[in-house]
């Protein structure tokens, strides 16, 4: 059962990305595009260097490795649910039936049916860029640390992704609703990609604790490069992201059953 | 027989906010679905109708998993629609007929197939129940064409293939045949009545086109704001409202005198008096009146209408609220 399951996911993927396909200049321009999302990201913190050799007690390496893992979580999390926001749409014109109608989780469904393949492009770059940073770092390479390394852009992801998720939810109860969404997750993007100590500390506090932001990239890299926290967190913090990943995952697969339940579709 | 949709004081309510004032709004609650018993019997088709608004739609969402109902209790093939979803879905069909469930840049087939997987269907049942509805519905010409550029009569018939190919129990047609062209209609009402004479699949169809009724459901839900105002044959709800036969008969001749006979009116003369319009009430056959006619007149011609559907609901839908 559980297999044939992913096996229905598994086809309902491959259809979309063949019908993504289909337009072949559309999609290589869209890759190509998506690319530039992470190259500007990267730009951004040369840039800020350029003006300053320290940024909130930290240089340009453990800089360049947040905006790396940040950028890297918020690309896997936008191919995979990115699209979400889509729900939007599903409910005013109804079709959101057609996908209660069927045997499968809706939001898996949906998830499926509007994957951004062609977002492919900057995760790839993402992936790079971690790669690039980590070395550019010079971080120990131990296996606890190589471990950190790959479950941190996984969790930072799962992150993104329910934030991704419980925003798009909105769309049950007011339908117009994007700017609330982009707020939280392109505006989440740039708060994950310096370290927190930048920010006042009201904002810390929402941003980084509240929604869990600070365990995206700010608390691993911090582990990863054996840098005491300058605000006087525990070691420990920076292997605690995939719990925090997994209860943000939770949270939002809840305030999406509750969604679900408030949808009243549309006329006829 | 085993009743397959069980429902006990259906209630759908919505909260409506309407603008009084600058930034003040009002809250309503407007019950779409006010409390709606019904039993569907394994095998049956019914024709589930009522005016816009009237809550066809809202009850068909209940049935199907899609709303949480407000009250009461429904019972889908034995599961609770919202709580059981995803197993009754494996078990239900459905047909909206103004959203697609199919894969708008693929090919037909393609969706086909991806259904087959989301279903998690054999591939020799899906082969089988495919061949069955390439045949009836005469798929082949358009199996290869992305969906996007099929007519809406195609289309449908798509929809239709894709709502069956997992083999369900009943299938939930929602406006089936809005805007198809009369050749569509036909066979799409065609097919769906080879369906339901099988038996094996119950069908419950809305719809606005009561033709679609007339040649398919034996059994007629008649709801008006929420409520249900009729269940039962159709012939019950033509006696109820008074529906009447009519005989017109062509006569060479007009009449001499009028004939008089209990249960029998002259609805319309024409032609000078040679075409007569009457309407029967229960009490008298067409075979009586022809009989004293033929007494009294030489007859050219005669024929029997059956009531219009259409004049019973819109009796229905216009009678003063109680």
């Amino acid at each position: 059962m559980a297999d044939a399951t992913l096996a229905a996911y598994r086809h309902l993927l491959s259809a979309q990305v063949r019908s993504q396909t289909q337009y072949r200049a559309s999609f290589a321009a869209d890759v190509v595009g998506s690319v530039m999302f992470g190259v500007l990201d990267v730009m951004g913190v040369v840039v800020v260097f350029r003006v300053t050799p320290a940024l909130g007690g930290f240089g340009f390496a453990e800089v360049f490795l947040m905006t790396a893992l940040a950028g890297c979580a918020f690309a896997v999390a936008d191919l995979a649910v990115g699209n979400v926001e889509r729900l939007r749409q599903y409910v005013r014109s109804g079709l959101f039936d057609v996908l209660l109608v069927r045997p499968l989780s809706s939001l898996a469904q949906l998830a499926a049916m509007d994957v951004a393949s062609r977002r492919v492009g900057r995760l790839a770059f993402g992936v790079a860029m971690v790669v690039v940073a980590a070395a550019h770092a010079r971080m120990p390479v131990t296996p606890a640390r190589l471990g950190l390394l790959v479950a941190t852009p996984v969790a930072g992801a799962m992150i993104f992704g329910a934030i991704f998720v419980a925003t798009a939810t909105v769309a049950f109860w007011w339908i117009e609703s994007g700017e609330i969404a982009n707020g939280l997750t392109y505006g989440g993007l740039s708060f994950t990609q310096y370290p927190i100590t930048i920010y006042g500390a009201l904002f810390r506090r929402l941003f980084a604790y509240a929604i869990g932001f600070a365990f995206v990239a700010y608390y691993p890299t911090l582990a990863l490069l054996d840098r005491p926290d300058p605000l006087g967190a525990p070691a420990l913090l920076g292997y605690a992201s995939p719990a925090v990943a997994v209860s943000a995952v939770v949270a939002a697969a809840l305030i999406w059953r509750s969604g679900v339940r408030h949808y009243r579709s549309s006329g006829s | 027989m085993s009743a397959v949709i069980e429902t006990r004081g259906l209630r759908k309510q919505f909260t409506v906010r309407v603008q009084a004032g600058w930034l003040r709004r009002r809250t309503r609650v407007v019950a779409a679905v006010d409390g709606i018993d019904l039993t569907v019997e394994r095998g049956e088709m019914i024709g589930y109708i009522g005016p816009n608004g009237a809550g066809k739609s809202t009850t068909l969402k209940m049935l199907t998993g899609v709303l949480y109902p407000s009250a009461g209790h429904v019972r889908v093939c034995g599961f609770e629609p919202v709580a059981q979803r995803t197993r009754l879905a494996r078990r239900i069909g459905v047909v909206f007929g103004q959203r697609s469930q199919l894969w708008w840049d693929l090919p037909l087939h393609e969706s086909f197939t991806l259904l087959r997987h989301v279903y998690a269907v054999s591939a020799s049942d899906s082969a089988a129940r495919l061949s069955r509805c390439r045949r009836l519905l005469e798929l082949d010409a358009f199996l290869d064409v992305p969906v996007r550029q099929l007519s809406l009569g195609q289309r449908m018939r798509g929809e239709l293939t894709a709502a069956l190919l997992h083999g369900p129990d009943i299938l939930f047609l929602d406006e089936p045949t809005i805007g198809l062209d009369l050749v569509s209609k036909q066979a799409v009402r065609a097919f769906l009545a080879a369906l339901g004479a099988t038996g094996d699949t119950t069908i419950v169809l809305t719809t606005h086109d009561l033709a679609d009724i007339e040649r398919l459901c034996r059994r007629l839900v008649v709801i008006d704001q929420g409520r249900l105002v009729h269940d039962g044959p159709l012939d019950d709800l033509h006696a109820r409202y008074g529906s009447r036969r009519r005989l017109v008969v062509d006569l060479d001749e007009p009449l001499a005198v009028e004939l008089a006979l209990p249960g029998v009116t002259v609805e319309s003369t024409q032609a000078n008096g040679r075409r007569i319009v009457y309407a029967l009430d229960g009490a008298v056959t067409a075979g009586e009146l022809v009989s004293r006619l033929a007494e009294v007149a030489a007859l050219r011609d005669i024929s029997v209408l059956e009531p219009a559907i259409e004049d019973v609901v819109a009796r229905i839908y216009t009678r003063p609220a109680p």
